[in-house]
C-alpha cells in the first residue's frame, strides 16, 4: 500500500513558547511494497514523521492517505498499522505468545485462528520454541523480533519500525537487518523504518529519505542518493568515512584546489566548496598530477589503506588542523611522510557552493 | 577492615536501633510474657507465680471479643478491597486530565493531613438523622430517614457510615501511591496497546494492573494491617461510647484499649496483652496469606 504525505506539518511548543517545526511542510509518497529508511541526524523529524504516520501523533496541517483513503484524522487503531518501538515496549508481564496474541484479541479474531496465526507469526520470525517465556528471559534480538511478530500479526497496511536496531549490538545489528529484509521480502508489506545510521540504512532499504530540520533533502535509491547528493548535507551524512570537503574555486572552467587543479568545469569562474569521496582519489604513480600531498598517517586494514593527510597551508595551531581522508587499495604501499600525486575520479567529486546547494 | 567497618555501621545505626529497642522489641516481647501472667497488677507489680493460657481463654469467652472481631473483620475485609478498587479509578482518570491532577490530588489528599478524630466528628454531623447532609441527598431519591449513627440505628447502618468514613479516609494515601506508580509506567506500553487496539476497559485490566501489582499487593497488605487496627475512626464517629449502642462497634483494638483501661481490675492488663497478640497473629496469618496467594498474580 502507497502512503503519501501531502504538506505535513508538526510544530512542537516547548515550555517557553518556543515553536520547534519538527515535520516542515513534507510532501513525501512511499511506495507501494517497499523498504523504505528514513534517514537523518537525532531531532530531524524523523521519529515524528513515523508517529505521524501510525496516528500517535497529530499533525498541525497537512494530509496522510493511505492509497487514495485519507487516514490524517484517524486514530492509530483504525490505522492497520504495525508499529516497532524503539526499546520495543513489549508487555513485560506477559509471555511471548501473550504479547504476539494480544492485537488479535483486540480485534476480536476467533481464537483457533488466533492461535494458529501467532505460531505461524513465531514460525515467521523463529521463536516458535520461545513462545512460553516472558520477555525478559529473551536477548535483545529476540525481543526485536517478537516485537515485529506483535506488529506483522494482525496483518496491517504498514509496518512502521522506530530505531530498529539501535538497542543491539554490532553483531547482532548485522544479523537483524537481514531478518528485518527478509521478513519485509517474505511479507511484501511496505515498510518504513526510521534509523540515523546511515550504513544501516543503506544496507538494507529499497529507497532512503534523508531529513534534516524537518524537511526532506532527498529520497532515492541508497547508490542514487549516495552518487548524486542533491546538497552538502546529504553528501556529508551518507558515506563512512565522510566525503572530504575542501574550499576551492573556479577559474577558466577549471576547478582548484588552493593552486592544485582537480579537474574541469563548465561552471562561471566563482569559490566554490568541493567534495570529495575518499574512494575518489587516484594515486598517480607517474608523479606528473599538479595534486600532491604529504601523508600525514596511515592506516592499512584488510584490503584498503586509508590515508591521512593535514591541508597544507599556514601553520595553524594543531586544533585548527584540518585534514581529510584518502582510501587507495592496501597493495599500494605508501609510509608517513611520503609525498603523494593524486587524480580525481570526476564522479567522485561535487561541487556545492558556500550555502551547501549542489552546483551543476 | 573489615570489623572496623562494622563497627561504624553499628554505630551508625544505634540511635535507631536503641529507640526500636525500647519502643518496639521490648514492648512487643512484654506484651507476649504479659498475656502469659497470672492475676497481674500492673501498678503494683504482683502476680502469681508460673505462666498461664487462661487470659486467652477467658478472651475467648468474652462475648465483646467475638463481637470486636466481627466488626473489625467486616470493616477489614470490605473497606480494603472497595478503596483499593475505588482509588484505582480515581487515580487512572487523575491520568486523563493532567491539567486538572494537581488540584485534584490535593483535594483527595487532604483527609491524609487532617486529624480523623475531627473529620470522624464532620462525619458524625453528616450523619445525622435529623440535619445530616446524606439523610438530605436520600430524601432527594425518596428514601427513608435512616439513624445511621443515633441510638435507634441499626447494626448495618452503623456499619455503613463507618464503612464510609473508614474508605474515605483511607483514600488519600492509596491515591497517592498509585498515581506516582502510573507516571513511572512507560507510556510506550499504552501507545503500544493503542496501535493494538486495546479498548479503554482491555488497558486498564491487561496493561495497567497488572504493571501496577506490586504496588496493588504492597498497598492491598498495608491497609489490610492498618483495618485490623481500626479504632480511631470509630472513637472520631461514635465517640467514647464506640457505637451507637455501648461497644456495638467495638473493634479488636478498642477491646484491647477497653481492657487496659480497667488496669486496676486483677488480670485485665493480661487480657489487654492476649487479645492483641491474638490481633497481631490474626494480622500476620492474613499477611502471609496475601503474599503467597498473589505471588502468581504479581510481576515484578
Amino acid at each position: 500500500m502507497e502512503i503519501r504525505m501531502a504538506k505535513l506539518t508538526k510544530i512542537f511548543t516547548s515550555k517557553n513558547k518556543k515553536e520547534v517545526r519538527a515535520v516542515d511542510n513534507v510532501d513525501l509518497t512511499i511506495p507501494s511494497g517497499k523498504l523504505i529508511g528514513l534517514l537523518g541526524p537525532s531531532g530531524c523529524g524523523k521519529s515524528t514523521t513515523l508517529y505521524l504516520i501510525a496516528g500517535l501523533l497529530r499533525q498541525n496541517e497537512g494530509q496522510i492517505f493511505f492509497d487514495d483513503e485519507e487516514v490524517s484524522e484517524m486514530p492509530p487503531e483504525k490505522r492497520g498499522i504495525g508499529l516497532v518501538f524503539q526499546n520495543y515496549a513489549l508487555y513485560p508481564h506477559m509471555t511471548v505468545r501473550e504479547n504476539i496474541l494480544f492485537p488479535l484479541q483486540n480485534l476480536k479474531v476467533e481464537k483457533e485462528e488466533a492461535k494458529q496465526r501467532t505460531f505461524e507469526m513465531a514460525e515467521l520470525v523463529g521463536l516458535q520454541e520461545m513462545l512460553d517465556r516472558k520477555p525478559k528471559e529473551l536477548s535483545g534480538g529476540q525481543q526485536q523480533r517478537v516485537a515485529i511478530a506483535r506488529a506483522l500479526v494482525k496483518k496491517p497496511r504498514v509496518l512502521l519500525l522506530d530505531e530498529p536496531l539501535s538497542n543491539l549490538d554490532a553483531r547482532l545489528r548485522l544479523q537483524t537487518r537481514e531478518e528485518i529484509k527478509r521478513i519485509q521480502r517474505e511479507t511484501g508489506i511496505t515498510t518504513v523504518f526510521v534509523t540515523h545510521d546511515q550504513e544501516e540504512a543503506m544496507s538494507i532499504s529499497d529507497e532512503i529519505v534523508v531529513m534534516k530540520d524537518g524537511v526532506i533533502q532527498q529520497m532515492g535509491e541508497p547508490q542514487d542518493v549516495y552518487d548524486f547528493p542533491a546538497n552538502l548535507f546529504v553528501a556529508k551524512f551518507l558515506g563512512n568515512p565522510q566525503i572530504n570537503v575542501f574550499d576551492g574555486e573556479i577559474k577558466n572552467k577549471k576547478i582548484f584546489i588552493q593552486d592544485m587543479e582537480v579537474g574541469k568545469s563548465k561552471l562561471p569562474d566563482q569559490p566554490v566548496k568541493i567534495g570529495i569521496r575518499p574512494e575518489g582519489f587516484i594515486v598517480d604513480s607517474e608523479k606528473t598530477s599538479n595534486l600532491r600531498f604529504d601523508v600525514n598517517l596511515v592506516e592499512t586494514i584488510g584490503r584498503d589503506t586509508t590515508l591521512i593527510i593535514d591541508m597544507p597551508g599556514e601553520e595553524k595551531s594543531i586544533l585548527d588542523k584540518q585534514s581529510f581522508k584518502v582510501i587507495v587499495d592496501a597493495s599500494y604501499r605508501v609510509q608517513a611522510g611520503d609525498l603523494v600525486h593524486f587524480t580525481i575520479k570526476p564522479d567522485k567529486m561535487h561541487l556545492f557552493d558556500f550555502e551547501g546547494n549542489l552546483l551543476k | 577492615m573489615e570489623t572496623k567497618n562494622n563497627l561504624k555501621a553499628w554505630i551508625y545505626l544505634a540511635p535507631m536501633l536503641i529507640l526500636m529497642a525500647v519502643f518496639t522489641f521490648y514492648p512487643l516481647i512484654n506484651a507476649f510474657m504479659i498475656s502469659f501472667y497470672k492475676d497481674y497488677q500492673p501498678l503494683l507489680n504482683l502476680r502469681s507465680a508460673g505462666l498461664t493460657l487462661r487470659n486467652y481463654l477467658i478472651v475467648f469467652n468474652n462475648q465483646l471479643f467475638w463481637k470486636s472481631v466481627l466488626n473489625t473483620f467486616v470493616l477489614a475485609f470490605i473497606s480494603v478491597p472497595v478503596s483499593i478498587i475505588v482509588s484505582l479509578f480515581i487515580s487512572v482518570s487523575l491520568k486523563s486530565i493532567p491539567k486538572l491532577k494537581g488540584f485534584f490530588q490535593t483535594i483527595f489528599f487532604l483527609p491524609y493531613v487532617t486529624n480523623a478524630i475531627a473529620v470522624g466528628m464532620a462525619f458524625a454531623v453528616l450523619f445525622h438523622v435529623n440535619y445530616g447532609l446524606v439523610n438530605v441527598v436520600l430524601s432527594l431519591f425518596g428514601i427513608d430517614k435512616i439513624d445511621w449513627i443515633g441510638g435507634t440505628a441499626s447494626w448495618w447502618a452503623q456499619m455503613g457510615a463507618l464503612m464510609v468514613f473508614t474508605i474515605w479516609n483511607s483514600l488519600a494515601f492509596k491515591i497517592l501511591v498509585f498515581t506516582s506508580g502510573l507516571e513511572n509506567i512507560d507510556k510506550q506500553y499504552y501507545d503500544a496497546a493503542r496501535i493494538d487496539a486495546a479498548s479503554k476497559w482491555t488497558i486498564f485490566k491487561r496493561i495497567t494492573v497488572p504493571l501496577l501489582s506490586p504496588l496493588i499487593l504492597y498497598i492491598s497488605i498495608t491497609s489490610l494491617i492498618g483495618a485490623l487496627k481500626a479504632y480511631n475512626s470509630v472513637v472520631g464517629l461514635f465517640g467514647e461510647r464506640l457505637g451507637a449502642q455501648p461497644y456495638s462497634m467495638i473493634t479488636i483494638v478498642a477491646f484491647v484499649y477497653k481492657y487496659r483501661a480497667d488496669f486496676a481490675f486483677t488480670g485485665f492488663y493480661s487480657y489487654a496483652a492476649a487479645a492483641s497478640i491474638i490481633l497481631f497473629i490474626i494480622t500476620l496469618i492474613f499477611s502471609i496469606l496475601q503474599t503467597v496467594v498473589s505471588r502468581k498474580r504479581v510481576h515484578y
